[in-house]
């Protein structure tokens, strides 16, 4: 190194470098700094020894465990694991109550059926509400929970057993019905599905049935449907077959709609929820729906 | 002093200095990822995760296609407010097959790391047709012409091998019959044993769109949205058993 050089004015060395004339101090860096930069480096030797941190070929650095920290601090999985079993410890008394309580006379305990109520609200709104509405009102091809007309059993077992099962869900216990599909399968020529529309039609007094095609089509509803939907039409819910004399319609009301469904026979599915959710949440949305209006 | 001293061939020199920065990142880059290329430990293994199918590969490059990760995440993260809703939360061998992962980092609309089996195929052809028939509040922009666009079969086993580089464990026997397996999935009617052995038992095959005479790509989208989530059995799942704590 040649001759340092020294500002005249601060006695502090200068870099030696020299621009027009434009000379820089070489003061050395400020101690707080410097400190902080030191402690950094030792916090990152720290760290790697207490985390995993190194990759090595085949395995990395695992890093020493404290045994003292409690796993709930240490792993995030334990953590929530355990906030949710806390939280479900919470609801747990009740919770047994109501699966030990028979769902007919949870509504005799009001501190249990307003739990029950609470509980299937809010399982309602997160799982069935997509289909059957915020309020259980259904919509086309989503049956309305909150009348009193039901498709299947609407007692408090019936509705669990749907809730639990599904319809239609492939599980082992599901519901299942079929329409036949009249017309895609051919079962019956075009005058004929014409007919039974227009008898259907006269069932609930939709306007607009044509009364010769409608006296056609009755022995063909004897023939045809009578099994599932009853000689009168009024339905049988051991089978799921819906009343046709009550004009409420889950596929439309019109015409156009009877006709459809005779023809294409659709069904829709509803879920199993056996899996994804537990007695006692299953037992709070039973009550919960069979609360909204139409419960047997 | 005298290396210290050469640093000034690196300020004189932008190409010299240039080149000295990517030496320098490369190593640090090469430290921090090339082990985990090796490392097996990294991915905890579960019970139950298979490759997706070549209809549910569709459906998912569907699903990258129309760009639904921007509204949409696939991963509920171990909170305990997401657990309550969205259930188990997601585990890194969930995604272990997938090229890129879908966690996505924003939800406009639910977290679908779990929606496979949650509602009906029917319930998802409307949603996806128009989604205010069903949910009224939604902002979700209908998908109304998958139901008539149709699956085309003729790269499926172009993108399956290109799975299979990445490292997706698919056999030469899933590429062959991949065209068959994709049309199969979604016919009732056709012979699915074939799909099954190479998939497993509890592939879902039937009709997804409604209309079993053709295979559109909604027929494939809703056989991805309805595997999501669901090949772990969670009853039986043991964290510390899997290797996920250490």
């Amino acid at each position: 190194m040649g001759k340092r050089e020294v500002d005249d004015h601060s006695g502090v060395e200068t870099t030696g470098h020299e621009w027009d004339g434009i000379r820089e101090l070489d003061n050395p860096l400020p101690r707080w700094w410097l400190y902080i930069l030191y402690g950094c480096i030792a916090w990152a030797v720290v760290y790697w020894l207490v985390m995993p941190a190194w990759p090595m070929l085949n395995d990395y650095t695992h890093g020493l465990k404290i045994a003292a920290l409690p796993d709930t601090v240490k792993v995030d999985r334990i953590r929530v694991d355990a906030e949710v079993k806390e939280l479900q410890d919470k609801r747990a008394p009740m919770f047994a109550k109501l699966v030990a309580t028979p769902l007919d006379q949870v509504k005799s305990n009001p501190e249990l059926f307003q739990f029950a109520q609470e509980a299937g609200k809010a399982t309602f709104a997160n799982n069935c509400a997509v289909c059957h509405g915020a309020g259980g009102q259904g919509s086309k091809g989503y049956p309305n929970l909150a009348d009193n007309d039901w498709l299947w059993d609407g007692s408090y077992a019936g509705i669990k057993q749907t809730i639990q099962y599904g319809i239609r869900s492939g599980d082992p216990q599901e519901r299942l019905s079929q329409m036949p599909h009249f017309g895609v399968d051919g079962l019956l020529d075009a005058t004929q599905i014409n007919n039974l529309t227009d008898y259907v039609m006269t069932l609930s007094g939709v306007k607009g049935a044509d009364p010769k095609a409608a006296a056609a089509g009755a022995p063909l509803f004897q023939e045809q449907c009578s099994v599932c939907h009853g000689a009168t039409g009024t339905g049988d819910h051991l089978q799921g077959a819906p009343n046709l004399t009550d004009k409420i319609y889950l596929y439309g009301g019109t015409r156009e709609d009877i006709h459809n469904q005779i023809y294409n026979g659709r069904g829709n599915v509803m879920p199993t929820w056996h899996a994804r959710l537990d007695e006692g949440t299953i037992d709070a949305v039973t009550v919960y729906v069979h609360s909204l209006g139409g419960g047997q | 002093m005298s290396l210290m001293s050469k640093h000034g061939v690196f300020e004189r020199h932008s190409l010299v200095l240039l080149l000295g920065i990517i030496i320098v990142v490369s190593i640090g880059g090469l430290i921090e990822i090339a082990p985990l290329f090796k490392i097996e430990s990294t991915i905890e293994k579960v019970q139950g995760v298979r490759p997706y199918t070549p209809l549910e590969l569709v459906g998912r490059n569907i699903y990258v296609r129309e760009g639904c990760y921007t509204c949409h995440s696939q991963m509920i993260r171990s909170l305990r407010d997401e657990v309550e809703r969205y259930g188990h939360y997601s585990l890194a061998a969930e995604s272990m097959y997938d090229h890129p992962f879908q966690w996505g980092s924003k939800r406009t609309g639910p977290d679908l790391a779990r929606v496979g089996g949650k509602y009906s195929d029917a319930w998802h052809v409307e949603h996806l047709t128009n989604p205010r028939s069903v949910v009224p509040e939604s902002i979700m922009p209908p998908y109304a012409f998958l139901k008539t666009k149709m699956v085309n079969p003729t790269y499926i086993q172009d993108d399956i091998n290109t799975n299979k580089i990445v490292g997706v464990p698919y056999t030469k026997e899933d590429i062959a019959s991949a065209k068959d397996d994709l049309l199969a999935q979604a016919d009732p009617n056709a012979d699915s044993s074939g799909l099954q052995t190479r998939y497993g038992g509890k592939v879902n095959v039937r009709d997804f769109d409604g209309d079993p005479t053709k295979v559109t790509e909604m027929d494939a989208l809703v056989a991805y949205l309805q595997v999501l989530g669901t090949m772990v059995d969670f009853s039986t799942y043991e964290p510390k058993k899997a290797g996920g704590i250490r």
